[in-house]
């Protein structure tokens, strides 16, 4: 393989970890409650802008941006939990599809009236330039992002299988009487969930955005990349949106590569809607 | 006498404009076992579901250790101390057999008696611990009715409320489940059993409610019962 491939493939895994750190936030929230957040994509924008208002601010780069961008995307989580989510739960599937997506667009539009509508963007250099790793080069910032989003990925994936926490969130997911049953208040443990998604899908914002262009209508085209990655990977799998966050971002990388940037996205919907056809349920949903 | 430690006056359930039950009275006293019987439709679950805060009292008491529980929510209903194993189990099927039985547990404000109630669930049930790292979904029915009864033993309640444990087992199966429930018993613990069969139950109870059609229509020791021709006719449609 040369040295360019290997590159464009290291490239598009790092870029593929940021899906796949954003998609599990929604892939999680459909699995607690079986609820599609329209508004998902928004909330990456929003912990973009967290991390451009921290840098015009005090000049900080993802190492403040980051943890800011969690706790207050953390915090938004939880208020449209108790302030939409709840309510729209007990409603038909269409209120809950209008009501996610009237938050969408609520985010997006205040988003312009705040930031206005150019184009964003934060230094090149702000984490730092480019390695030369083995012959690959590789920007210092996609590295991290990459990196952190694995790790965020992987830990959160450990929360949900390995502590007690988890298996708490789980059982409400499950079943939710018998969780009351065990002295578990299922609020409680959707509110938690909704904290985590959004906490998790502000950190993707956050290294996206070290990289990435920053405008309020990001959210749609981020948001169109989360919905297929969890449909690709599997409603309600983390380890499932891992899969198929790395797998669209190296199909990305190199079709943008052979073909040319401007149709890797033809590239990518094409492949996967001929996945859709032979496994509906994703790889590792269940059917 | 001291006070029983459930008592249930009036209760009155409904389903919409169905009615669940229409009037059910017991008591249970501490540290008894109580049958609850009835056939089919009469009311059982209802009452064990209302008891355990899964759906509204429309009318009546519960008083469970002095204090009005009728209208509490269940995950704080749990906390007091009673416990309910439901029909159908409600295991979850996803998770391993000791993550059930530590959800189990989740209740317990002392977290350190964990690992005792642990052990102790697992030598009530030595199948529980053999298969403790397997997927509850993957169990027989014997073993979920296990598992059922063991989770809700991890909150150390003071009162178990048992429905309908002998239901779809096979005869052996239920024979050492009841020898569990006699044994539960003799440690002290009070048990609040829905039972269809009236031969099973009636062994191991001290007292009996029957219930027919939602309404409570005959209370006695479990002796008198088990010789009363009523309880017969009750069953039989009769009465």
């Amino acid at each position: 393989m040369s040295t360019i491939l290997v590159q464009v493939i290291v490239g598009g895994l790092l870029l593929g970890a940021v899906y796949a750190l954003f998609s599990s936030g929604l892939t999680l929230i459909w699995g607690m409650m079986n609820i599609v957040n329209f508004a998902h994509g928004d909330f990456v924008m929003l912990g973009m802008y967290v991390a451009f208002v921290i840098w015009t601010l005090f000049g900080a780069g993802p190492m403040l941006g980051v943890p800011v961008a969690a706790l207050l995307l953390a915090t938004l989580g939880i208020v449209v939990y108790f302030g939409l989510i709840r309510s729209i739960m007990k409603g038909p599937m269409l209120a809950q599809i209008l009501g996610t997506f009237g938050l969408a667009l609520l985010l997006r539009y205040a988003a312009f009236w705040w930031f206005g509508a150019n184009f964003l963007s934060l230094p090149e250099n702000i984490v730092g330039g480019t390695f030369d790793i083995f012959g690959i080069r590789i920007q210092a910032s996609r590295l991290l992002a990459g990196v952190v989003a694995l790790l965020v990925t992987g830990g959160l994936h450990i929360l949900l299988t390995r502590t007690s926490l988890g298996s708490k969130m789980l059982a409400v997911a499950e079943d939710s009487t018998a969780a009351q049953l065990m002295g578990i208040r299922p609020d409680t443990m959707q509110a938690i969930a909704w904290a985590i998604a959004a906490g998790v899908t502000g950190i993707a914002g956050a290294l996206i955005a070290t990289f990435f262009y920053i405008v309020p209508t990001v959210g749609e085209t981020l948001g169109i990349v989360a919905f297929v990655t969890v449909s690709l990977g599997g409603f309600g799998s983390v380890p499932g949106a891992l899969v198929a966050g790395l797998l669209i971002g190296v199909i990305e990388s190199l079709s943008a590569y052979w073909i040319g940037a401007v149709y890797k996205d033809i590239v990518v919907y094409s492949l996967f809607l001929s996945f859709l056809w032979f496994r509906p349920q994703g790889l590792m949903g269940k059917s | 006498m001291t006070a029983p430690l459930l008592t249930i006056e009036h209760l009155e359930v409904r389903y919409g404009d169905l009615i669940g039950v229409s009037d059910v009275s017991l008591e249970v006293p501490e540290g008894s076992v109580v049958a609850l019987l009835g056939s089919n439709g009469g009311g059982k679950t209802t009452t064990l579901n209302a008891i355990a805060g899964l759906i509204p009292v429309h009318a009546g008491s519960i008083v469970f250790g002095g204090e009005e529980i009728g209208g509490k929510t269940a995950f704080s209903i749990v906390r007091k101390g009673l416990a309910l194993s439901p029909e159908g189990w409600r295991l979850f099927v996803q998770q391993s057999v000791e993550n059930n039985l530590l959800l189990g547990a989740t209740p317990l404000r002392n977290r350190a008696r964990v690992a005792a109630l642990l052990e102790r669930v697992y030598e009530i049930f030595p199948k529980l611990a053999e298969r403790r790292s397997q997927r509850a979904g993957t169990m027989s029915g014997g073993e979920r009715q296990m598992l059922a009864v063991g989770r809700a033993l991890m909150s150390d309640p003071k009162l178990l409320m048992l429905d309908e444990p002998s239901l779809g087992l096979a005869p052996a199966v239920v024979e050492s489940m009841y020898e569990t429930f006699g044994r539960l018993h003799r440690e002290g613990l009070t048990i609040l059993l829905a039972e269809q069969s009236i031969e099973l139950a009636l062994e191991v109870s001290d007292f009996a409610t029957v219930l027919q059609v939602g309404k409570s229509v005959l209370s006695g020791t479990a002796a008198a019962l088990a010789d009363d021709p009523q309880v017969q006719k009750v069953y039989l449609g009769t009465g």
